[in-house]
Protein backbone atom coordinates (compact mmCIF):
# COMPACT_ATOMS: atom_id res chain seq x y z
CA UNK A 1 0.00 0.00 0.00
CA UNK A 2 0.85 3.46 -0.86
CA UNK A 3 1.05 6.19 1.24
CA UNK A 4 -1.13 8.44 -0.51
CA UNK A 5 -3.75 5.18 -1.14
CA UNK A 6 -4.52 5.70 2.83
CA UNK A 7 -7.64 7.39 3.37
CA UNK A 8 -8.01 9.88 6.27
CA UNK A 9 -11.51 10.39 7.86
CA UNK A 10 -11.31 13.95 9.69
CA UNK A 11 -13.97 14.11 11.31
CA UNK A 12 -15.81 17.42 11.50
CA UNK A 13 -19.41 19.23 13.19
CA UNK A 14 -20.40 22.33 13.63
CA UNK A 15 -17.79 24.00 16.22
CA UNK A 16 -14.88 22.02 15.48
CA UNK A 17 -11.97 23.91 14.13
CA UNK A 18 -8.57 22.53 13.79
CA UNK A 19 -9.62 19.79 11.05
CA UNK A 20 -8.12 22.04 8.48
CA UNK A 21 -4.63 21.52 10.60
CA UNK A 22 -5.21 17.83 11.18
CA UNK A 23 -6.23 17.18 7.49
CA UNK A 24 -2.63 19.15 6.39
CA UNK A 25 -0.64 17.22 8.78
CA UNK A 26 -1.69 14.00 7.46
CA UNK A 27 -1.29 15.46 3.97
CA UNK A 28 1.79 16.11 4.69
CA UNK A 29 2.91 13.11 5.09
CA UNK A 30 1.52 11.56 2.34
CA UNK A 31 -1.74 10.03 2.81
CA UNK A 32 -5.08 11.16 1.46
CA UNK A 33 -7.45 13.28 3.73
CA UNK A 34 -10.43 14.21 3.68
CA UNK A 35 -12.87 16.11 5.98
CA UNK A 36 -15.75 14.37 6.63
CA UNK A 37 -18.98 16.32 8.29
CA UNK A 38 -20.84 13.30 10.95
CA UNK A 39 -24.05 13.53 8.95
CA UNK A 40 -21.98 12.22 5.87
CA UNK A 41 -21.06 9.23 7.70
CA UNK A 42 -24.77 9.69 8.85
CA UNK A 43 -26.34 9.75 5.31
CA UNK A 44 -28.19 12.59 6.74
CA UNK A 45 -27.08 14.25 3.26
CA UNK A 46 -27.32 14.44 -0.79
CA UNK A 47 -26.66 10.95 -2.13
CA UNK A 48 -23.14 12.06 -3.78
CA UNK A 49 -21.74 13.44 -0.02
CA UNK A 50 -22.42 10.51 1.49
CA UNK A 51 -19.71 8.93 3.27
CA UNK A 52 -18.73 4.94 5.31
CA UNK A 53 -16.66 4.97 7.88
CA UNK A 54 -15.63 1.49 7.01
CA UNK A 55 -14.15 3.47 3.72
CA UNK A 56 -11.22 5.10 5.62
CA UNK A 57 -8.01 3.30 6.83
CA UNK A 58 -7.66 6.08 9.63
CA UNK A 59 -9.88 8.34 11.85
CA UNK A 60 -8.85 11.58 13.34
CA UNK A 61 -11.58 13.66 15.86
CA UNK A 62 -9.96 17.04 15.36
CA UNK A 63 -9.69 20.01 18.30
CA UNK A 64 -12.11 22.76 18.57
CA UNK A 65 -15.27 23.33 20.27
CA UNK A 66 -17.67 20.54 18.90
CA UNK A 67 -21.37 21.44 19.59
CA UNK A 68 -20.08 24.58 21.53
CA UNK A 69 -18.96 22.52 24.27
CA UNK A 70 -22.30 22.73 25.90
CA UNK A 71 -22.99 20.08 28.59
CA UNK A 72 -19.63 18.85 28.64
CA UNK A 73 -16.53 19.12 26.34
CA UNK A 74 -16.89 16.34 23.89
CA UNK A 75 -19.69 15.34 25.35
CA UNK A 76 -22.62 16.66 22.30
CA UNK A 77 -20.51 14.79 19.67
CA UNK A 78 -19.85 11.57 21.86
CA UNK A 79 -23.53 11.27 22.29
CA UNK A 80 -24.64 11.11 19.15
CA UNK A 81 -21.16 9.18 17.69
CA UNK A 82 -22.35 6.06 20.42
CA UNK A 83 -25.51 6.82 19.42
CA UNK A 84 -25.70 6.24 15.70
CA UNK A 85 -22.03 5.00 14.78
CA UNK A 86 -20.91 2.22 17.20
CA UNK A 87 -20.93 -0.45 15.12
CA UNK A 88 -19.00 1.39 12.86
CA UNK A 89 -16.92 3.02 15.32
CA UNK A 90 -16.72 -0.36 17.42
CA UNK A 91 -15.76 -2.59 13.78
CA UNK A 92 -13.00 0.05 13.23
CA UNK A 93 -11.36 -0.20 16.77
CA UNK A 94 -11.27 -4.01 16.16
CA UNK A 95 -9.90 -4.28 12.73
CA UNK A 96 -6.68 -2.15 14.91
CA UNK A 97 -7.44 1.09 12.71
CA UNK A 98 -5.75 4.13 13.88
CA UNK A 99 -7.87 6.52 15.59
CA UNK A 100 -6.76 9.75 17.40
CA UNK A 101 -8.28 12.52 18.97
CA UNK A 102 -6.31 15.60 19.64
CA UNK A 103 -7.60 17.87 22.34
CA UNK A 104 -11.49 18.60 22.10
CA UNK A 105 -10.79 14.63 19.91
CA UNK A 106 -9.35 13.28 23.14
CA UNK A 107 -12.59 13.99 25.43
CA UNK A 108 -14.99 12.83 21.96
CA UNK A 109 -12.77 9.57 23.04
CA UNK A 110 -13.09 9.56 26.59
CA UNK A 111 -16.70 10.68 26.45
CA UNK A 112 -17.59 7.81 24.38
CA UNK A 113 -15.61 5.36 25.68
CA UNK A 114 -13.19 4.60 23.80
CA UNK A 115 -10.65 5.59 25.93
CA UNK A 116 -8.91 4.31 28.35
CA UNK A 117 -11.39 1.36 27.27
CA UNK A 118 -10.10 -1.47 29.38
CA UNK A 119 -12.60 -4.17 29.10
CA UNK A 120 -14.26 -3.52 25.43
CA UNK A 121 -13.25 -1.00 22.42
CA UNK A 122 -16.75 1.21 23.73
CA UNK A 123 -17.06 0.80 27.33
CA UNK A 124 -20.67 1.55 28.41
CA UNK A 125 -20.50 4.62 30.26
CA UNK A 126 -17.05 7.01 30.46
CA UNK A 127 -14.26 5.79 32.66
CA UNK A 128 -12.22 8.62 32.98
CA UNK A 129 -13.11 12.85 32.63
CA UNK A 130 -11.41 15.39 31.09
CA UNK A 131 -12.46 18.21 33.56
CA UNK A 132 -11.87 22.06 34.30
CA UNK A 133 -8.04 22.53 34.29
CA UNK A 134 -6.78 23.40 38.46
CA UNK A 135 -6.24 26.94 37.44
CA UNK A 136 -9.92 27.38 35.99
CA UNK A 137 -8.53 29.36 33.12
CA UNK A 138 -8.24 28.25 29.25
CA UNK A 139 -3.98 27.11 29.50
CA UNK A 140 -2.64 28.44 26.15
CA UNK A 141 1.10 27.85 26.23
CA UNK A 142 3.71 25.76 24.38
CA UNK A 143 4.30 22.13 26.48
CA UNK A 144 6.81 19.27 27.15
CA UNK A 145 5.72 15.77 26.49
CA UNK A 146 7.89 12.94 27.21
CA UNK A 147 7.18 9.82 25.41
CA UNK A 148 6.50 7.00 27.78
CA UNK A 149 5.14 4.12 25.91
CA UNK A 150 6.75 0.93 25.41
CA UNK A 151 5.52 0.55 21.66
CA UNK A 152 1.93 -0.60 22.10
CA UNK A 153 0.64 2.92 20.77
CA UNK A 154 0.96 3.13 16.86
CA UNK A 155 1.18 6.84 16.64
CA UNK A 156 4.25 6.95 18.54
CA UNK A 157 6.59 3.73 17.64
CA UNK A 158 8.61 6.36 15.31
CA UNK A 159 9.35 8.18 18.66
CA UNK A 160 12.25 6.75 20.29
CA UNK A 161 10.79 6.05 24.52
CA UNK A 162 12.09 9.10 26.73
CA UNK A 163 12.45 11.58 23.95
CA UNK A 164 10.75 14.78 24.75
CA UNK A 165 8.43 16.50 22.25
CA UNK A 166 7.11 20.29 22.07
CA UNK A 167 3.37 20.51 21.11
CA UNK A 168 1.20 23.62 22.30
CA UNK A 169 -1.27 23.28 24.67
CA UNK A 170 -4.86 25.02 24.34
CA UNK A 171 -7.41 24.24 26.38
CA UNK A 172 -9.89 24.74 29.40
CA UNK A 173 -10.71 21.23 30.19
CA UNK A 174 -7.72 18.41 29.54
CA UNK A 175 -7.35 17.24 33.76
CA UNK A 176 -7.62 13.74 33.50
CA UNK A 177 -9.31 12.11 36.21
CA UNK A 178 -10.91 8.82 37.50
CA UNK A 179 -13.13 8.37 39.93
CA UNK A 180 -11.75 8.44 43.54
CA UNK A 181 -12.55 4.85 44.05
CA UNK A 182 -11.00 3.70 40.96
CA UNK A 183 -8.38 6.09 40.70
CA UNK A 184 -5.35 3.82 42.01
CA UNK A 185 -6.35 0.37 39.87
CA UNK A 186 -7.26 2.41 37.08
CA UNK A 187 -3.82 3.75 36.80
CA UNK A 188 -1.52 0.76 37.44
CA UNK A 189 -3.78 -0.51 34.63
CA UNK A 190 -2.80 2.44 32.47
CA UNK A 191 0.67 1.58 33.20
CA UNK A 192 0.10 -2.36 33.14
CA UNK A 193 -1.15 -2.19 29.50
CA UNK A 194 1.29 0.15 28.36
CA UNK A 195 -1.53 2.97 27.48
CA UNK A 196 0.27 5.56 28.76
CA UNK A 197 1.80 8.04 25.85
CA UNK A 198 2.65 10.91 27.06
CA UNK A 199 3.58 12.67 30.20
CA UNK A 200 3.90 16.52 30.64
CA UNK A 201 7.58 17.10 31.73
CA UNK A 202 9.43 20.64 32.49
CA UNK A 203 12.78 21.55 30.57
CA UNK A 204 15.13 19.26 32.35
CA UNK A 205 12.69 16.44 31.36
CA UNK A 206 11.07 15.75 35.23
CA UNK A 207 7.97 15.53 35.50
CA UNK A 208 6.39 18.87 36.71
CA UNK A 209 3.70 20.63 37.64
CA UNK A 210 1.92 23.53 36.98
CA UNK A 211 2.86 25.54 34.27
CA UNK A 212 4.31 22.33 32.85
CA UNK A 213 1.15 20.03 33.06
CA UNK A 214 -1.27 22.81 32.55
CA UNK A 215 -3.78 21.25 33.70
CA UNK A 216 -3.32 19.06 36.77
CA UNK A 217 -4.09 15.64 35.25
CA UNK A 218 -3.47 12.59 37.37
CA UNK A 219 -0.04 11.75 37.03
CA UNK A 220 1.23 14.60 35.11
CA UNK A 221 -0.45 12.25 32.03
CA UNK A 222 -1.05 14.19 28.67
CA UNK A 223 -1.89 11.34 26.05
CA UNK A 224 -3.17 7.52 26.48
CA UNK A 225 -4.30 5.16 24.50
CA UNK A 226 -6.44 2.01 24.38
CA UNK A 227 -4.76 -1.48 25.34
CA UNK A 228 -4.74 -2.34 21.80
CA UNK A 229 -2.24 0.89 20.59
CA UNK A 230 -4.66 1.51 17.74
CA UNK A 231 -6.90 4.85 19.76
CA UNK A 232 -4.91 7.55 20.93
CA UNK A 233 -6.38 10.64 22.74
CA UNK A 234 -3.69 13.65 23.66
CA UNK A 235 -4.91 16.81 25.03
CA UNK A 236 -1.60 19.14 23.46
CA UNK A 237 -1.87 19.59 19.82
CA UNK A 238 0.87 18.04 17.18
CA UNK A 239 -1.01 18.64 14.10
CA UNK A 240 0.04 22.16 15.14
CA UNK A 241 3.98 21.69 14.62
CA UNK A 242 4.46 19.46 11.71
CA UNK A 243 6.99 22.34 10.40
CA UNK A 244 9.25 23.90 12.12
CA UNK A 245 8.46 26.77 11.32
CA UNK A 246 5.32 26.69 13.45
CA UNK A 247 7.65 26.43 17.08
CA UNK A 248 7.48 29.27 18.93
CA UNK A 249 11.59 29.07 19.26
CA UNK A 250 11.92 28.75 15.80
CA UNK A 251 13.84 31.80 14.90
CA UNK A 252 16.32 31.01 18.55
CA UNK A 253 16.61 27.11 18.10
CA UNK A 254 19.42 27.48 15.07
CA UNK A 255 17.28 24.44 13.59
CA UNK A 256 16.54 24.53 9.80
CA UNK A 257 12.96 26.64 9.70
CA UNK A 258 11.73 24.82 6.81
CA UNK A 259 12.26 21.21 8.52
CA UNK A 260 10.22 18.18 10.44
CA UNK A 261 8.35 19.98 13.34
CA UNK A 262 7.79 17.59 16.21
CA UNK A 263 4.22 16.49 15.96
CA UNK A 264 4.57 15.20 12.72
CA UNK A 265 6.04 11.89 13.84
CA UNK A 266 2.57 11.18 15.57
CA UNK A 267 0.94 11.18 11.96
CA UNK A 268 3.76 9.59 10.11
CA UNK A 269 4.10 6.79 12.49
CA UNK A 270 0.39 5.90 12.24
CA UNK A 271 0.88 5.78 8.62
CA UNK A 272 4.07 3.57 8.95
CA UNK A 273 1.69 1.53 10.71
CA UNK A 274 -0.94 1.48 8.12
CA UNK A 275 1.58 0.35 4.91
CA UNK A 276 3.15 -1.76 7.43
CA UNK A 277 -0.08 -3.69 7.76
CA UNK A 278 -0.85 -4.00 4.13
CA UNK B 1 -47.06 18.42 29.91
CA UNK B 2 -44.28 18.31 33.02
CA UNK B 3 -41.38 20.04 33.63
CA UNK B 4 -38.27 18.48 34.91
CA UNK B 5 -35.64 19.76 36.72
CA UNK B 6 -32.01 18.38 36.26
CA UNK B 7 -29.20 19.04 38.52
CA UNK B 8 -25.94 18.02 38.01
CA UNK B 9 -23.41 18.46 40.87
CA UNK B 10 -19.96 17.00 41.36
CA UNK B 11 -19.46 14.02 43.48
CA UNK B 12 -17.91 14.57 46.74
CA UNK B 13 -14.11 15.07 46.96
CA UNK B 14 -14.02 16.15 43.08
CA UNK B 15 -12.49 19.54 42.99
CA UNK B 16 -14.25 22.48 41.83
CA UNK B 17 -12.34 24.92 40.21
CA UNK B 18 -15.04 27.30 38.91
CA UNK B 19 -16.59 26.86 42.78
CA UNK B 20 -12.65 28.08 44.28
CA UNK B 21 -12.11 30.84 41.58
CA UNK B 22 -15.64 32.47 41.63
CA UNK B 23 -15.77 32.12 45.65
CA UNK B 24 -12.33 34.36 45.47
CA UNK B 25 -13.98 36.88 42.83
CA UNK B 26 -16.77 37.25 45.32
CA UNK B 27 -13.83 37.85 48.25
CA UNK B 28 -12.41 40.15 45.96
CA UNK B 29 -15.29 41.96 45.51
CA UNK B 30 -15.33 42.52 49.23
CA UNK B 31 -17.94 39.67 50.51
CA UNK B 32 -17.42 38.54 53.53
CA UNK B 33 -18.03 35.12 55.60
CA UNK B 34 -18.39 32.91 52.65
CA UNK B 35 -17.69 29.40 53.70
CA UNK B 36 -18.11 27.40 50.37
CA UNK B 37 -19.03 28.46 46.72
CA UNK B 38 -19.83 25.12 44.46
CA UNK B 39 -20.90 25.43 40.73
CA UNK B 40 -23.96 23.38 40.05
CA UNK B 41 -25.21 22.62 36.40
CA UNK B 42 -29.21 23.03 36.81
CA UNK B 43 -31.39 21.78 32.66
CA UNK B 44 -35.34 22.57 33.12
CA UNK B 45 -36.23 19.91 30.65
CA UNK B 46 -40.44 20.52 29.24
CA UNK B 47 -41.97 16.48 28.55
CA UNK B 48 -44.63 15.45 27.33
CA UNK B 49 -44.75 12.51 29.23
CA UNK B 50 -47.01 11.39 32.61
CA UNK B 51 -44.24 12.34 35.32
CA UNK B 52 -43.06 8.16 36.11
CA UNK B 53 -41.96 8.53 32.47
CA UNK B 54 -40.45 12.05 32.45
CA UNK B 55 -38.55 10.68 34.94
CA UNK B 56 -36.91 7.78 33.39
CA UNK B 57 -36.37 9.38 30.29
CA UNK B 58 -34.48 11.99 32.45
CA UNK B 59 -32.13 9.54 33.99
CA UNK B 60 -31.86 7.83 30.87
CA UNK B 61 -30.56 11.95 29.53
CA UNK B 62 -28.05 12.06 32.34
CA UNK B 63 -26.83 8.88 31.57
CA UNK B 64 -26.33 9.02 27.89
CA UNK B 65 -25.47 12.56 27.82
CA UNK B 66 -26.26 15.34 30.78
CA UNK B 67 -23.95 13.41 33.25
CA UNK B 68 -20.44 11.83 33.52
CA UNK B 69 -20.45 9.26 36.40
CA UNK B 70 -16.62 9.62 37.11
CA UNK B 71 -16.84 12.73 38.21
CA UNK B 72 -21.00 13.70 38.50
CA UNK B 73 -24.21 12.78 40.21
CA UNK B 74 -27.38 14.02 38.88
CA UNK B 75 -30.96 14.75 41.03
CA UNK B 76 -34.12 14.94 38.72
CA UNK B 77 -37.59 16.17 40.21
CA UNK B 78 -40.41 16.32 37.97
CA UNK B 79 -43.07 19.24 38.73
Amino acid sequence: MKPNEIKVCVLRIEGTNCEEETAAAFAIVGASPEKVHLKQLLHQCPKEMRRDLEDYHVLAVPGGFAAGDYVRAGAILAARMKSALSKELKAFVEKEKPIIGICNGFQVLVELGMLPAFEAAISKEPQAALYTNDSARFECIPTLLKNENNGKCVFTRNLPKGKVVMFPSAHGEGKLMFSSEHERDYLNLLEKNDQVVFRFVGPDGSYAGYPWTPNGAISSIGGICNPAGNVLGLMPHPERVVNRITHPDWTRSGLDPSGEGDGRVVFQSAIDHVIGKG
Amino acid sequence: MVVAEIRIELKQGVADPEGQNTRKALELLGFKGIKGVRSIKFFEVELDAPAEEAKKQCEEMCRRLLANPVIQKFKITVK
